[in-house]
């Protein structure tokens, strides 16, 4: 080492001077005054749209419209959250509850709605903004959109479940679970592909079948478990059956709807219970499967009538701790309106909520099921509408997980007790 | 000499920042914590909260979920720091003994302790999935690795023995090197086999270095969470405790409850440090006596 530099330096000598010069041209260069001679910036209102990551670029397309069409009102810009529900609630929640201001626009999964709104992490639509939101839109989009007796956000695009199957096989698709587990008996393992993971789509499954036997998991008010013995023990029957049918799918336990559609496209099952996404996906990836690709309603339960299944999609909320409330809510507005809706549709594949564009020739080239689907979605059921409905879908899928360890009449007990302790709010989930 | 009272007052004085800084920073946190978790507090009910005094810890300690995460944390941690003692050990004498390419041995055997665990368990997780994996066509098996308990937690020990067996071989390399090297010989003269040297010579001089590296890694061990969150996001009953702390407090919002849960963890780490340090004085009191 050389001996100058083993003399400690003192403040004053030259490096540090020069350390504090950069430090205050640095903080010159943050201040934010328009340097003489330029103008200042127009007073547009960047609004943040959370909101998971659409691929096609249709949300996009659409937040650019609104924010040209509002000449110069507010800008939307897009901010990409996670693909998995679970984790993009898991960011906005941790954010709103701390007040962020920058949450202006939610792109909200529909089970979100009572717990934003109770949380007072949203606002609600009111007046003529809340009448035209609710103008020509699905009932059950807007139920899931309401909460209390409020509108809390406005539908934007919706989503649920249909059977689908292979017509190379199979002639009339079964109507009832029954037909359903009778004709996929002889087809082999594998032949049913449904969801059966730890998950969400878990608790979909049973509300769905629950539903479809006439029953429900919370009462009208969202405060006390219902669980009516006679069809839980009817939809945990089913989901026992399915798990332990001489073809059961050995994987079933692990199955999301991805899982699903991706083995659907190798052409070995003939049956899937599945979103509408799988249509593109399959015309794209796999199109000797789509050539024989058959759409039904979701078995029902036999003796109760056509199948409710539960609704999905995402409805838009303004952030409660938003600078700009009012143009936020324009702008959600006119994002949910049904130019945008049918763009949604027809490039991302996201069923529209305005009732009209299921006769739409654009959408319907999309869907050429609409009509199944805008059916399926007239009797679709919503999943238990409380601010603890996170708590309440994990003691569910909880409980319920793995299918083929269910006894129907100990379980439906369990499944009483341990959704009553989420309402609670207690224990460990 | 003895120091006056005025340097005494000095030398807090001097220690004032330090430990002024540890307060706020550790201190008041776990303070807060412990105040927390006696209260009823979800932040999605802000306006019901609550003091509930020992309720919240009542629900846990009652939860079936809060002693499975228990016994899984137990499990992990007893087989995975089992596995890497041996292992280190193994290694630690391989980098103690190589004679060619010292350097390279040492750097080689460090690599996985340089990686991240995020990027680790990714690692790992890819490796033993059946349609991205090698593992499966390495071992000509078709197994789904992570969708059952037993082999997805033996992934998750893997991953973590893989990660940080480098980490216990450094350690009980430094307590190698303590070894008076003319004891082994002395040994060797008097006919000792490499065993007997290792297990009677070697080992007992180590013993103060093997508890340190063993404390290490069970405080570690014990809040084991990046591995299992990325590879099973605690599916299939491999839950961790503070997988059940993160749930509750992150997802749920549940503060007091998470609270309550972050506290007992808290504990269950004060008796495995305070269990080492008793072990670890009795060791050095030995190797004192047996000194004499």
């Amino acid at each position: 080492m050389r001996a100058s530099a083993a003399t400690p330096r003192r403040w004053g000598q030259p490096t540090w001077r020069a350390a504090c010069g950069a430090l205050l041209s640095l903080l010159v260069a943050c201040d934010d005054t328009p340097l003489p001679g330029r103008a200042p910036l127009p007073e547009v209102a960047v609004l943040h749209w959370y909101v998971f990551d659409e691929p096609s670029g249709a949300f996009e397309t659409a937040a650019q419209r609104c924010s040209e069409g509002s000449r110069g009102d507010y800008r939307v810009q897009l901010v990409a959250l996670p693909a998995d529900a679970d984790q993009q609630r898991e960011q906005l929640v941790r954010r709103l509850a701390a007040g962020d201001r920058d949450i202006d626009l939610i792109g909200m999964d529909v089970i979100w709605t009572a717990e934003f709104a109770t949380a007072g992490w949203i606002l609600p639509w009111q007046g003529e903004a809340a009448a035209r939101a609710r103008a020509g839109r699905l009932p059950a989009a807007l139920q899931s959109a309401s909460y209390a007796g409020r509108l809390w956000a406005a539908p934007f695009t919706t989503n649920t479940q249909l059977l689908w199957y292979r017509t190379d096989r199979i002639a009339t698709p079964p109507r009832t679970w029954s037909e359903l587990l009778a004709e996929a008996e002889p087809l082999g393992p594998g032949a049913i592909q449904a969801q059966g993971e730890r998950y969400e789509g878990l608790t979909e499954f049973f509300t769905s079948l629950l539903a479809s036997a006439g029953g429900r998991v919370l009462d009208d008010g969202g405060r006390r478990v219902a669980l009516p013995d006679g069809p839980t023990r009817e939809a945990l029957a089913i989901m026992r059956r399915l798990a332990r049918y001489p073809g059961a799918d050995p994987a079933l336990g692990s199955a999301r709807e991805d899982q699903a559609r991706l083995a659907f496209e190798t052409g070995e099952p003939t049956f899937m219970l599945n979103y509408t996404y799988v249509w593109p996906s399959a015309r794209r990836n796999a199109p000797q499967v789509a050539a024989h690709m058959g759409w039904a309603r979701w078995p029902g339960v036999r003796g109760h009538g056509p199948s409710r299944v539960t609704i999905g999609g995402i409805n838009l909320g303004v952030g409660a701790w938003t600078r700009y409330p009012q143009r936020a809510l324009r702008a959600a507005a006119c994002i949910a309106a049904p130019d945008n809706q049918r763009l949604a549709a027809a490039r991302g594949g996201l069923p529209p909520t305005a009732l009209a564009l299921y006769d739409d020739p654009a959408v319907r080239e999309t869907f050429p099921f609409a009509d199944l689907l805008r059916e399926t979605l007239q009797d679709a059921v919503q999943r238990a509408q409380s601010p603890l409905y996170n708590d309440v879908s994990l003691a569910i899928s909880r409980t319920l997980h793995p299918l083929d360890a269910i006894e129907p009449r100990r379980d439906a007990e369990r499944l009483r007790a341990t959704v009553g302790r989420a309402l609670r709010s207690e224990g460990l989930l | 000499m003895t120091p006056t009272a005025a340097e005494k007052r000095f030398a807090w004085l001097l220690c004032a920042p330090a430990v002024t800084a540890m307060l706020v920073v550790t201190g008041w946190p776990v303070a807060y914590a412990i105040w927390l978790s006696l209260f009823r507090y979800d932040l999605r009910f802000p306006g019901q909260r609550a003091f509930v005094g020992l309720d919240n810890y009542l629900s846990v300690f009652t939860s079936e979920v809060w002693w499975q995460a228990f016994g899984n944390t137990l499990l992990l941690t007893v087989v995975s720091v089992g596995i890497e003692l041996v292992v280190g050990l193994a290694l630690a004498l391989l980098m103690h003994r190589t004679v060619f390419g010292r350097r390279t041995v040492r750097t080689v055997i460090l690599i996985p302790y340089g990686i991240i665990t995020v990027v680790a368990a990714l690692a790992w997780k890819f490796a033993f999935d059946p349609t991205t994996g090698f593992v499966n066509a390495l071992l000509g098996l078709d197994q789904a690795w992570l969708t059952d308990r037993p082999s997805a937690l033996f992934v998750i020990i893997f991953t973590e023995v893989w990660k940080t067996a480098p980490f216990m071989a450094l350690l009980l390399l430094a307590g190698l090197t303590l070894v008076p090297e003319d004891v082994l010989q002395a040994a060797r003269v008097d006919g000792a086999s490499a065993w007997q040297r290792l297990w009677r010579i070697t080992l007992p001089l180590m013993k103060p270095t093997i508890l340190v590296a063993l404390l290490f890694r069970t405080l570690d061990a014990f809040r084991i969470f990046d591995t299992v969150f990325v590879q099973t996001r605690g599916a299939h009953g491999t839950e961790s405790v503070s997988l059940v702390g993160y749930h509750t407090l992150v997802t749920r919002l549940n503060l007091g409850l998470g609270s309550a849960v972050s506290v007992l963890i808290f504990a269950c780490v004060v008796v495995i440090a305070v269990l080492f340090v008793k072990a670890f004085g009795t060791a050095l009191q030995t190797g004192v006596d047996d000194a004499r």
